[in-house]
This record gives C-alpha cells, structure tokens and sequence, in this order.
C-alpha cells in the first residue's frame, strides 16, 4: 500500500500543456532553445576551419626570369596562398603585415632564376604572421613541398640533376612577431576581448531589468531623469570594473605567459576604452528590450556565442568562409582582438589601430542611440 | 482656468488593450486641500495618479496640474510633484540616506546635504541613516517614503495608498503630518480603503471601474448616494438579517456591532420591507446613513451596472 497520491497522467499532461503554453509565451527562450544548437552546428559545421585557406599574402618580386612565376604560380595552386598585392619594396610589404592586411610576404631574390640553373640553390624568403600559430601552420608546412615539386616538372633531362636530395631551392621561413609559435601569445590578449564582452554585456544587461523587477523603475521615471542621464549614469560605473579587469589579464600575461608587449600600454589602455563603452552600450540596450532580467542574460549569450566564434578567437578569422567573415566583422570583438595582438605582438601604432578602432567607436555609438530611443519613459 | 486649483483635469481617459480603465473622469483639487480617492481594487486609482504625473500617457483628456498642461509639460509637473508609489519602491539596497540623497539629485535640490540631512533628523532617523532601506519595517519604510516624496518640496502630492499595511499609531502620526503640511499650503491627492482616513480628508472622490461616482465633502457624499438608514437591535440579528437581505425593499443589511443597518436608497420601499419586522423584541430607529454605508450603496450599483 502507498501512501503517496497515485501517479496521475491526467495531471502530467496538464503539466505539460502549462510547461508549453509558457514555453510559447516567452519567445526568447523559445528562439533560445532553437537557436543556440543551429547556431552551433552552423559554426562548428561549415564556418570553422583549422585548415584555412587562401590565406591573403603579398609578393616582392625582384627576379625577372620564369622559375619566380612558376614557384608562385604552384603556391596559388596549392590553394594557400591568395596573392592579393605586389610591392615594389619589403618596407611597404611589412606594412601589410603589420596591419594584417596580408597573412604572408613572399621574397623572390633578383637573379632567382640564374641562380637556380646554376645549381647555387637560391633562397626565398617567405614571411608570416604567426601571432595567430593556427592560421599560418598548414600552409607553411605544405610550402617547402609545393615550391620543389612545382620545379621538378621544369626541371628536366640535363636540368634533373639540380633536383638534388634537399631541392633545388632553399626555402627560409621568418615567423614574424610570434617567432617560437607559442599558441598563448594568441589566446591570452584574445582573452581580454572575449572577458569583457561576456561580462560588460551582461552586467548592463540586467540594469534596467532589475529596475523593473523590483518595481523602483516606476520611482525612477516619476522624477525628472531623461533617458540618456539613466543610461549613461549606468554605464560609467563599469567602465572601471572593465579596466580592472583589463589590468589583471595584462598582468597575468605579462608574468604567467611572458606575452610580449612590443606596442603602447597607453595606446591599449584608450583602446580598452572604446571596447568597454561598446560593450556596456550593446548590455544596456538589451536590457531596454528584455522584460527580465533572464532574458537580459539569454541575450548576452546570444551575441557572446557568435562573438567568440567569429571574432578569430577561438578559430582563424581567415579560415572562416566570406559569410561568416562578413557576420564576424559585425562584432567589436573581432575589430579589438585585431588590435590587442598587433599592439602587443607587431607594435602596432596608432595609426595601425584607428582603422578598427573607428569601427567599435560606430558601434558603441549606435548601440547607445538605440539604448536611449528604445527607453521608454512611461510604464505604458 | 482657476489659480486656485492645484488640478483641474477633464475627461481623462486611460485604455489598455481593449478595456477603459479611467474613463472620462474630471477632478478639481483645490491648492492646500486634502483630497481622498476611494474606490475599490482595480477601479483605477492608481491609473489615474499615474497619468497626473506623466507616467502613463493619457488616451484622452486636457487640463492642467499646478498650472502646467497635463498631456504636454509632464516633464514640468514631475519637478514639484510628490508621487509615492502603493508598493515600496526605493531602492532597498541602499541606505536611509543613499535614498535620500539620491532623490534629491535627481531633483536637483539646492543644498542637497543640509536638506537630507535635514529630513533624516525630521524623521528621527539620524542614528540609523546608514541602514539598509531594505532592512526597515513597512512603517519605517512608510515614512521613509514619505521623505523622500517631500525632499524637493513638491507643491503637489499624490500618495497612493500610503498607509497599507501601516500600523495604527504610525496610521495617526501620518495623518497629522499630512494636515500639518496641508495648512502649509501643500495639495494632497490620496487613494485610500479606509473609512476614517476618508473622513480626514476635507473632500472625497468615489471612482469604480474608471467612473468617478460621487465627489464632494463627506456630507455631500453621502447625500449624493441619498440613502435612508434603519438601525435595528433585538435577539438573532444574523437570522433577521438574512431574511432582509431577500425584501426587495432592502439594498444592504449589515452589521454594526449590537445592531443591523439596513439602508436603501428609495426610502417608501424600504418602509414597507420592514414594516413585517417592525415588532418586539425588535427596536428600528431611522438613522442618519455613514460615509460606509454609502460607499458599500455606490460599490453595489456600480457592480449591477456593470455586470451582464
């Protein structure tokens, strides 16, 4: 005999209907649900790429006979390589580099032709940005393969004698600004970005929600506070919360990961600020839209998921294809990483940074404008 | 319009969805008067407060609070009004005087420090500023609320069931408060459910599903509803009761403590539903009717009117 009531499948099924009926009423659970595994199988499926691809790189051609085109030729073939640029001088070639606009610089000496009919066995020269190892690993690893193989088809009757055991080209590798290919160089000033989007989002997220839920919002907009004032007055306070947060990566990966730091520390720290102003701008403007403040944090997860993925944290930018590249630029994450790595790793300058640093500032701003048209200053 | 008048709204109108929930209702309040508004739960009450003071736009109506249009210069009433919401809503995780001194940066309040610290010795509360508001009894909290509604010294204030859940003693130091500052020149304009706190104000308003009923002092109230009262006492009272709640004559038959009221508003018919009754051990004297018994009239007639 039992003393409990008899299980019912009456009252389950009530339950059920109740769980659904509640399910279908708050959508951003709903789309939550659904959206986050499509979201991940559309990412972890198609956009991430560990083996990237047509990665863009830059040629200094100084020979002028046809084994220099040959070899590029091949590299284009192996499908690596995209040669997007050739520059007359290596200055203007490091400069792509620096400023990631080209993955790879590749040096054909002069007299690279002669050179190699007379068995001299000529150097070139091909210089890669490491700061991300995962990037540049494949297509260097093919590179010494793809270059002798591509001359053993010219090089033939008297000519097969410059196939020799080590080929007939030298191939000399320079990983520039990452030169060990220490893989934390990459994730630890990544680290900086992805902590501060997670957390600046979220902790604006849940300020006006929290006003509404407790019911203090009705006290608030019964006195004289414009939106903006509301807004921006919650904001500030975590800009400092941001910086300390920004101060402790840095210090640890200064002494726990002997990350270099080639560039400006001040130039950082002004970048810093931009990135932080955007993030509590996007968290602030959801939390104008949110009911709750569960839904402030499902929306937070939202952007942050995406944010991670395509930002070229957690996998290369340029193995992602076109689209997810396109979607990826949408996020400050992505602009702020670029410039964290090219100030810590290349040095980069201010000059080098304002390109993607105009992009977060629009971004904050746009956010913002959202935020403070989206505040509604009745309980209507 | 007139100078005197702390508000004067007309037609005011609030819908949600498809249901009136304040509908057309005028309201001339007075400078330095107290004004009740009584009315059962869901009558819209605190809808109308709401409009007055910018915080629910109006759908329909016009005039003016403290001389500003009501639709269009919220912005200027919410400078000097008070509104003190019906549930506690200062920040429970800041102290007494974060509070305090929060309200009175938002309103911009000259010599912020000395007026807070002003109001926290006029509450009696300088020993316990740095207590969590959070932490304060629903008395305390009462008060605390007040203070803050006052510490940008409003010309108007509108105080949404202020003493819910207030005990009595605290219930009677509010009110001399109230009509302390309302000698001062300051306009109340009150919701409340009780009766003698309706007979402390000097007028009355009655609104029930967003119409305003009746308006006027207590004694207009009541003549207004134009009731008649019976008292009766003698043995059994619940069982008389019972079988003159079934008279058609009879509108309400309730009990006050030795005796019934019974009390309706055609007075012919209600002498001749108890004429039956009208013998010993029973003794009916004709009464004046109370500020109650006209309220319970106006909450059932606003009910048979409004219900299929």
């Amino acid at each position: 005999m039992t003393r409990h009531p008899k299980f019912s499948f009456g009252r389950l099924r009530g339950i059920i209907v109740k769980e659904f009926t509640q399910m279908r009423r708050d959508r951003l659970t709903f789309a939550m649900m659904l959206g986050i595994p499509l979201i991940q199988l559309t990412l972890f499926g198609y956009a991430i790429n560990s083996d990237p691809r047509h990665l863009p790189a830059a040629v200094v051609l100084a020979d002028r006979g046809p084994y220099g085109r040959t070899l590029l030729y091949a590299m284009k073939n192996s499908t690596y390589f995209n040669f997007v640029e050739q520059v007359a001088t290596e200055k203007e070639a490091h400069n792509l580099l620096a400023r990631g606009e080209v993955q790879f610089v590749i040096n054909i000496p002069q007299n690279f032709t002669r050179d190699l009919l007379r068995g001299d066995r000529p150097a070139i020269l091909v210089e890669a940005d490491a700061s991300d190892p995962v990037a540049t690993g494949n297509a260097l690893g093919s590179l010494g393969n793809v270059v002798n193989t591509a001359l053993q088809q010219d090089l033939k009757g008297s000519l097969a004698s410059l196939n020799a055991t080590d080929g007939p080209v030298d191939v000399q590798i320079h990983a520039l600004y990452n030169p060990e290919i220490v893989t934390q160089y990459n994730i630890v000033p990544g680290l900086m970005g992805v902590i501060l989007t997670m957390t600046m989002i979220m902790i604006t997220g849940l300020a006006i929600t929290r006003e509404r839920e407790r019911g203090t919002m009705e006290n608030l907009l019964s006195m004289p506070t414009r939106p903006s004032e509301v807004l921006i007055g919650k904001i500030v306070p975590y800009i400092m919360v941001g910086y300390i947060q920004v101060g402790v990566i840095l210090v640890a990966a200064h002494f726990l990961f002997h990350v270099p730091m080639h560039g400006s520390i001040i130039l950082l720290l002004l970048v810093a600020l931009v990135f932080i102003a955007a993030n509590l701008a996007m968290g602030i403007t959801f939390s104008t839209i949110a009911k709750n403040q569960l839904q402030a944090v499902q929306m937070t997860f939202f952007v942050f998921l995406p944010s991670i993925l395509l930002s070229g944290f957690m996998f290369p930018f340029r193995g992602m294809p076109p689209w997810a590249q396109v979607i990826g630029e949408f996020f400050p994450l992505t602009h702020f990483l670029r410039i964290v790595r090219g100030i810590l790793l290349k040095g980069n300058a201010f000059n080098d940074v304002i390109l993607q640093l105009w992009q977060i500032a629009l971004f904050a701003l746009i956010a913002l404008i959202i935020g403070v048209k989206r505040y509604r200053q009745t309980l209507d | 319009m007139n100078a005197e008048s702390a508000i004067d709204v007309r037609g005011m109108t609030k819908r949600f969805g498809g249901r009136t929930v304040v509908d057309h209702v005028d309201l001339q309040v007075h400078t330095g008067q107290i004004y009740g508004f009584l009315g059962p739960n869901g009558s819209g009450k605190t809808t109308f407060l709401r409009m007055l003071c910018g915080l629910l736009r109006a759908d329909d109506g016009s005039g003016r609070v403290l001389g500003y249009d009501v639709i269009a210069e919220s912005d200027a009433i919410k400078r000097e009004v008070g509104y003190m919401t019906q549930r506690f809503s200062f920040w429970e995780d800041l102290s007494i005087e974060e509070n305090l001194d929060f309200v009175a940066r938002m309103y911009a309040v000259k010599n912020r420090r000395a007026t807070v610290r002003e109001s926290i010795a006029q509450l009696g509360l300088a020993g316990r500023k740095k207590q969590l508001a959070g932490e304060l009894s629903g008395g305390w909290k009462q008060r605390l609320a007040l203070a803050a509604c006052l510490i940008h010294k409003p010309k108007l204030l509108l105080l949404d069931e202020p003493t819910a859940g207030v005990d009595p003693k605290a219930r009677r130091d509010f009110w001399e408060q109230i009509h302390q500052l309302s000698a001062e020149g300051l306009t109340f304009l009150i919701t409340t459910h009780y009766m003698d706190e309706a007979e402390r104000c000097h007028r009355l308003a009655y609104i029930s599903f967003g119409k305003l009923l009746a308006d006027g002092s207590v004694d207009d109230v009541i003549a207004q509803v134009g009731l008649t009262t019976w008292s009766v006492s003698g043995p059994d009272l619940p069982h008389l009761a019972e079988q003159l709640r079934t008279q058609p004559g009879v509108q309400q038959a309730v009990a006050f403590g030795n005796a019934l009221h019974v009390s309706s508003d055609d007075a012919t018919a209600l002498k001749q539903a108890i004429a039956p009754f009208q013998h010993p051990p029973y003794d009916w004297r004709e009464i004046p009717s109370g500020l109650e018994d006209a309220f319970i009239s106006l909450m059932e007639g606003s009910k048979d009117n409004f219900t299929p």
